[in-house]
């Protein structure tokens, strides 16, 4: 299957070169810098607001800059993020990419090796094994995802109280967000009565959820890490009409949880961005690098300020698709 | 499931077979009693009205895999059906709602049945006509279906319009004399592919397709069409399963209904019914899939097992389950 999808991948990828490529000769003279941007296919919710977020930035960049190209690619597995860094460096003379690596291990090699053409190497969200190949790197940070809601949470708990938390997919970001969220818990006298994963999925948060308020008389707060996971959890909780649980949070930002925020709901006052937009923030830093000259070189992480009735509107994003 | 060669079952036997029948409720009453054991809330009745409730999408499924399964076929696509399905539905429900209000539910809910029904007629189709392996044809579908949902969703979430929302939800949620709906529509589509199973002619050549193919076209039996009717039933339960599934989380998104195919294989072989084909068991399929949702919920409620190692307990029950199974029959 995987085989399958690398085959018809390339194929598309050398049929758009080829109608690129013609096309390309008659376009060269007026843009003179190329770059490259390689994500994930949309598959969830996140990935969506990141294909979403990229296809934005390369409509204003190129209305905005006539002499920049950004040529998207979209992948549906890391051997098919290769396979078409490959297709693109071997075909163009890229400036820059900008790639959000599917994982840290598999790609740093294909990377290393379209830096060794002297191409500008944008990394944005999950890091490469080896650092040293990317001059700017864009980022969220999962820790703070976590260490701010759980700051807010203790604040509204008084310090104390019984909680249950949603974990996600077994991952890094996962690992990240648990760690910074129970790290400040456990300075406090906040009892985590259970911690499980629902992966990231609204169904089987929905269940967890259930299973959770069947399992514990008392819930004073559940946190889902994960604002998908969020709408299943508040599902369960209305139908079990349990009046306990005084808040339930989830993070990352989604427009659906957003709203929620904005119509200061009682239970979800907060949420906490990781927001798929980073990839637009790259891709701009990116193009600054080339096109005014701005030293862009670095790491560039992004907070993860609390989103409050105040401040939804910076991160509502009503056409996105997350 | 008579054919040439069927020994005539003698009395010993028959004791046999009727004792392998009852393995997989054995071993759901076994997990349940489990369940009591490690915590006094698993027998409330709010725990186990949730567990059953949630457990009809892949029963209803199930039954139509059951066909599917011993016609001697495969459909690994059902669990990507439902999700393309699902989004169809609210699609068309959101497009009906401004100019016919609630009855752009009853529509939708008509659209999802037939949108099933379709899906299932294509993979029987192509499996019976073009003469190709079920798993490679259903392989292929499970990946259109499941890229057609991200596309109509944009990789994110599909939701119902909010005014059929609260006219839609009592169709999960609510209950007829303290039995929720979604149980009561399993029932329903339980008893009729139990009927159309056991007691019909279909039934039978189904069965009969299913043990010996060559067998069943000899004595005059249309293969194809008994075995493409087979994946159309397959897909008006997928169609069933999106009409129970949609008012629960009211949304449609590229991981609805993900790996729900070997949830749904897994409750068929569980309940007794033969992968190879040409055994079905209708109420075994049921056992098999209320085990699968009763462990899971049984996991979460024990303090036992680390969040870490959940998944290979669960992998461990069935396959002792399983062998539990087989040491019985072959007795």
């Amino acid at each position: 299957m995987k085989y399958a999808t690398t085959r018809t991948g390339t194929l598309v990828s050398v049929i758009a070169l080829t109608c690129a490529m013609s096309f390309g000769a008659a376009s060269a003279q007026e843009s003179d810098i190329t770059i490259a941007v390689s994500i994930p296919a949309a598959t969830h919710g996140w990935t969506g607001g990141v294909v979403y977020h990229a296809e934005q930035a390369e409509k204003e960049i190129e209305a905005a800059f006539p002499n920049i190209d950004i040529v998207l690619s979209t992948a549906s597995s890391a051997t098919a993020q290769v396979s078409s860094l490959e297709d693109l460096s071997a075909t163009r003379d890229l400036d820059a990419l900008v790639i959000l690596p599917f994982t840290s291990e598999e790609l740093t090699g294909p990377v290393e090796q379209v830096k060794s053409n002297g191409t500008f190497i944008t990394v944005v969200d999950r890091g490469l094994s080896d650092t040293s190949v990317q001059d700017l790197y864009v980022a969220g940070d999962n820790i703070a995802v976590g260490a701010n809601t759980a700051h807010w949470l203790a604040d509204q708990l008084g310090g104390e109280g019984e909680i249950v938390v949603l974990r996600g997919i077994p991952t890094v970001i996962d690992d990240e967000r648990i760690q910074g969220f129970s790290e400040v818990i456990a300075e406090t006298d906040i009892e985590i009565l259970d911690i499980q994963y629902a992966n990231w999925n609204q169904d089987e948060a929905f269940t967890l959820m259930q299973d959770y308020l069947a399992k514990y008389p008392n819930i004073d707060a559940v946190w889902a890490n994960d604002d998908d996971m969020l709408l299943g959890v508040i599902e369960a909780v209305d139908q079990a009409e349990r009046d306990d649980i005084k808040f339930a949070l989830g993070g990352n930002g989604m427009k659906e949880v957003i709203e929620l925020v904005m119509a200061e709901d009682e239970r979800t006052p907060i949420s906490t961005p990781y927001p798929p937009s980073m990839i637009k923030s790259a891709i701009y830093m990116t193009v600054g690098q080339f096109n005014g000259q701005a030293p862009m070189r670095g790491s560039f992480l992004l907070d993860a300020p609390l989103i409050t009735p105040e401040n939804a509107e910076q991160f509502y994003f009503p056409d996105s698709p997350f | 499931m008579t054919t040439a060669a069927a020994p005539v079952a003698t009395a010993e036997e028959k004791r046999r077979i009727r004792w392998a029948d009852l393995a997989p409720f054995i071993a759901l009453g076994v997990i349940v009693f489990i369940g009591i054991l490690i915590n006094s809330n698993f027998a409330s009745s709010a725990n186990l009205i949730n567990v059953i409730t949630r457990s009809a999408f892949i029963t209803i499924i199930a039954v139509g895999a059951t066909f599917v399964i011993s016609s001697g076929g495969l459909d690994l696509s059902v669990g990507s059906m439902m999700a393309f399905v699902t989004g169809i539905m609210i699609m068309t429900m959101n497009g009906l709602a401004p100019s016919y209000g609630s009855w752009a539910i009853v529509m939708g809910a008509g659209v999802a049945l037939v949108v099933g029904g379709l899906c299932g007629l294509f993979n029987g189709l192509i499996i019976t006509v073009g003469r190709i392996e079920p798993f490679i044809v259903t392989l292929g579908t499970m990946g259109i279906f499941r890229a057609f949902i991200t596309f109509m969703s944009d990789g994110g979430s599909l939701p119902i319009d909010r005014s059929l929302r609260e006219a839609y939800r009592p169709v999960y949620f609510g209950d007829f004399l303290g039995i929720p709906y979604p149980v009561l529509i399993t029932l329903a589509v339980v008893l009729l592919g139990a009927f159309l199973l056991y007691r019909t002619k279909y039934g039978r050549r189904l069965t009969s397709v299913g043990s010996n193919a060559e067998v069943a076209r000899f004595s005059g039996v249309n293969v194809s069409r008994v075995r493409t009717l087979a994946y159309v039933i397959q897909g008006l339960c997928v169609g069933v399963a999106a009409i129970c599934y949609v008012p629960r989380l009211g949304a449609a998104t590229p991981t609805t209904g993900q790996l729900w195919e070997l949830q749904v294989i897994t409750a068929v072989v569980i309940g007794g019914t033969l992968l190879r084909g040409g055994r079905g068991r209708i109420w075994g399929s049921v056992a098999g899939a209320l085990i699968l949702e009763v462990i899971a919920n049984v996991m979460v409620l024990s303090d036992m097992v680390s969040e870490y190692l959940v998944a290979a307990v669960q992998g461990a029950i069935i396959i002792i389950a399983m062998l539990a199974h087989r040491f019985t029959s072959s007795r």
